[in-house]
């Protein structure tokens, strides 16, 4: 018994090992696992499928005055009332689901990816390129959040593509310094070394080898950062110096005209701040279920 | 320890020179400066006139010079002149520090009484439907901007009690009264906001230390769970959380921003915004550094403190 190679035995008794666990599986584990985390996915693919099909949504042209019915309540025409030029408050927000997903899709892109390279090298060189970098990563976090995008917001002047690089800034030293303590363990890794034994170059070390392996974090701090970005969008539009007229922003709509008739028509207020907090909870939700089962030494921080 | 300090301040002082680089580039880059609102405003003016202003609120010079100018006069502890009106920026800056300040201060006690308690009970009744509750609460609070919120809390309360909380700023000695209701209301907007990050490392930081030796050998002792908890193991647990208490007072500024236009309190943030909307660039870029120099501060001031608290923790050598 004993003279027999172990695991023989064991392996013809083990079942047939199963191949990757499909979508369906992993997804329905997910739910089961993480209740909340499911209800935040399930918040954001409602507000991703109004975001698409906001054209087909809309009961009015959200853009559309309509002077003899300002600040007419919710009724059945205007499901939740019109604002104080006659705009039909539904339609803007169905179509505002557009402009705060694309706003803060593109601005946690473009933050996290600028972010995560200037951390993958930073954290795969080392030595002196790392130091400057961390010192110009504490510059930029050496600001609130808010404050900076609102400087460079209005530094830029108003437009869709501004309020993006807006966003994206403050987002870069954070994902730089995410990204770069991940980096800092995998280089220790022993693939890495075996990698630097074939030879391979540097460059592709690090975006081949290194890269990869950092996805784990890089998609926590993005759905980290799509709740915050999707605020910030609303405070600077809220503050007229996010995205421009006509398109119909969240922020935009309680901004200082909504707070002037907020006695006379709640509606005004009340509804485009349950979609921004609502976009924003589900995807806090969503994130820090993704975070604990994708990334388990941050659980509960 | 003294090493350290003057370290740490030599990196902030790196820190605040690069700042003043970028926020005087950002402002540079913004299209359209004073002059070019002033006279938008008020019609056609002569070119010559508008060299005229141009030389004197030093426009003309190359960037560099303009730079320069700047940093030796920030040296020497003068922050400029404000372009709209006139003034030394400090005479226009003095009066709204004490408003952002208290605004901030209760924030931060609303953000702690808040957060502290709730995050010890999660903890304690780790994955019970209560603590579901309280982190759904908590998560809510860190989901809805404190702008709308305070926007909510006035609604609330006029269609409550019918009562309209005054829309000017009243000073303390004008009625202390309504004073601390116009302060309050914001404070518990932005503070909601602000429990929910100190709400959660409580959390996590009592359940680390729940699992140690010492809470198991005090409950072996016979303690009651509330002296186990309240004295043993929340005294250890609330080290990390003073550090997330230092980060999250330099986030409440960034709240700020908005809520303080919101209530139409007078104070720093809103003033950024005017100031950034008029292109008042003195006053924009020391604000700026301000906030800066406050955020550095209170970050020193936190690890510091994490020093004197914890033994363990020494800086230095």
């Amino acid at each position: 018994m004993a003279t027999r190679p172990l695991g023989v035995d064991e392996a013809a008794a083990l079942p047939a090992r199963p191949g990757r666990p499909g979508l369906g599986t992993v997804l329905a584990r997910f739910c089961r696992k993480k209740p909340l985390g499911a209800a935040g996915g399930a918040i954001m693919l409602l507000i991703v499928l109004t975001a698409i099909f906001a054209d087909q949504l809309q009961t009015r042209d959200p853009i559309a005055t309509d002077a003899p019915h300002t600040l007419a309540r919710p009724s059945e025409t205007h499901w939740l009332g019109t604002d104080h030029l006659g705009r039909d408050i539904y339609s803007r927000i169905v179509h505002g689901a557009r402009i705060s997903l694309i706003v803060g899709l593109a601005s946690t892109l473009l933050g996290s990816v600028l972010g995560g390279v200037i951390g993958l090298l930073s954290g795969y060189v080392g030595g002196k390129t790392d130091l400057v970098t961390q010192r110009v990563m504490d510059i930029l976090q050496g600001l609130p959040l808010l404050v900076l995008a609102l400087v460079v917001s209005a530094a830029l002047g108003p437009s869709v593509e501004n309020v993006v690089i807006a966003i994206s800034i403050p987002i870069i030293p954070r994902a730089a310094r995410v990204i770069r303590s991940s980096v800092l363990s995998i280089r220790e890794m022993q693939y890495v070394e075996a990698a630097r034994a074939l030879g391979l170059k540097h460059l592709r070390i690090a975006f081949r080898h290194v890269l990869p392996n950092t996805i784990g974090p890089f998609i926590v701090l993005g759905t980290a950062q799509l709740g915050s970005a999707i605020l910030v969008e609303a405070a600077l539009s809220f503050l007229g110096v996010g995205v421009p007229e006509p398109y119909p922003s969240w922020g935009r709509m309680l901004s200082v005209s909504a707070a002037e008739y907020a006695q006379k028509a709640p509606w005004l207020v009340l509804f485009p701040g349950i979609a921004i907090s609502l976009a924003v909870f589900g995807s806090n939700l969503l994130g820090d279920a993704l975070r604990d089962t994708l990334d388990p030494r941050l659980r509960g921080a | 320890m003294k090493t350290y300090i003057a370290q740490r301040l030599g990196i902030g002082l790196v820190t605040l020179f690069g700042m003043s680089v970028v926020i005087f580039l950002l402002l540079r880059l913004a299209p359209g400066n004073i002059v070019d609102i002033l006279f938008s405003t008020g019609g056609y003016v002569n070119p010559s006139e508008r060299a005229a202003i141009e030389r004197e609120l030093g426009l003309d010079k190359p960037i560099w010079a303009q730079y320069l100018d700047w940093i030796g006069q920030m040296a020497v502890g003068d922050l400029g002149k404000s372009y709209r009106y006139d003034l030394p920026a400090w005479e226009i800056i003095k009066p709204l520090i004490p408003v952002t300040l208290e605004l901030a201060a209760l924030s931060l006690v609303v953000a702690v009484l808040l957060g502290v308690p709730t995050g010890v009970i999660s903890a304690v009744r780790q994955d019970t439907r209560l603590d579901y509750v309280l982190r759904v609460f908590s998560l809510a609070g860190l989901s809805m901007p404190s702008f709308w919120l305070g926007m909510v809390i006035i609604l609330g309360l006029v269609s409550w009690s019918g009562w309209i909380p005054p829309v000017t700023y009243v000073r303390p000695s004008e009625n202390l009264g309504l004073h601390l209701i116009q302060f309050i209301l914001p404070a518990l907007a932005v503070g909601y906001r602000s429990s929910a990050l100190i709400m959660r490392f409580t959390r996590s930081s009592l359940l680390e230390v729940l699992r140690e030796d010492y809470v198991r050998t005090g409950r072996a002792k016979g303690q009651t769970e509330r002296v186990v908890i309240w004295h043993h193991a929340l005294k250890n647990a609330i080290l990390p959380v003073v550090t997330v208490i230092g980060i999250e007072f330099a986030f409440l500024i960034g709240g700020l921003v908005v809520t303080e236009q919101v209530f139409n309190l007078p104070g720093l943030a809103r003033f950024l915004v005017q100031a950034i909307s008029w292109r008042d660039y003195p006053i924009v870029q020391n604000l700026v550094m301000l906030i800066a120099i406050v955020v550095i501060l209170s970050n020193l001031v936190v690890d510091m403190l994490y020093g004197i608290l914890d033994p363990r923790v020494r800086y230095g050598n």
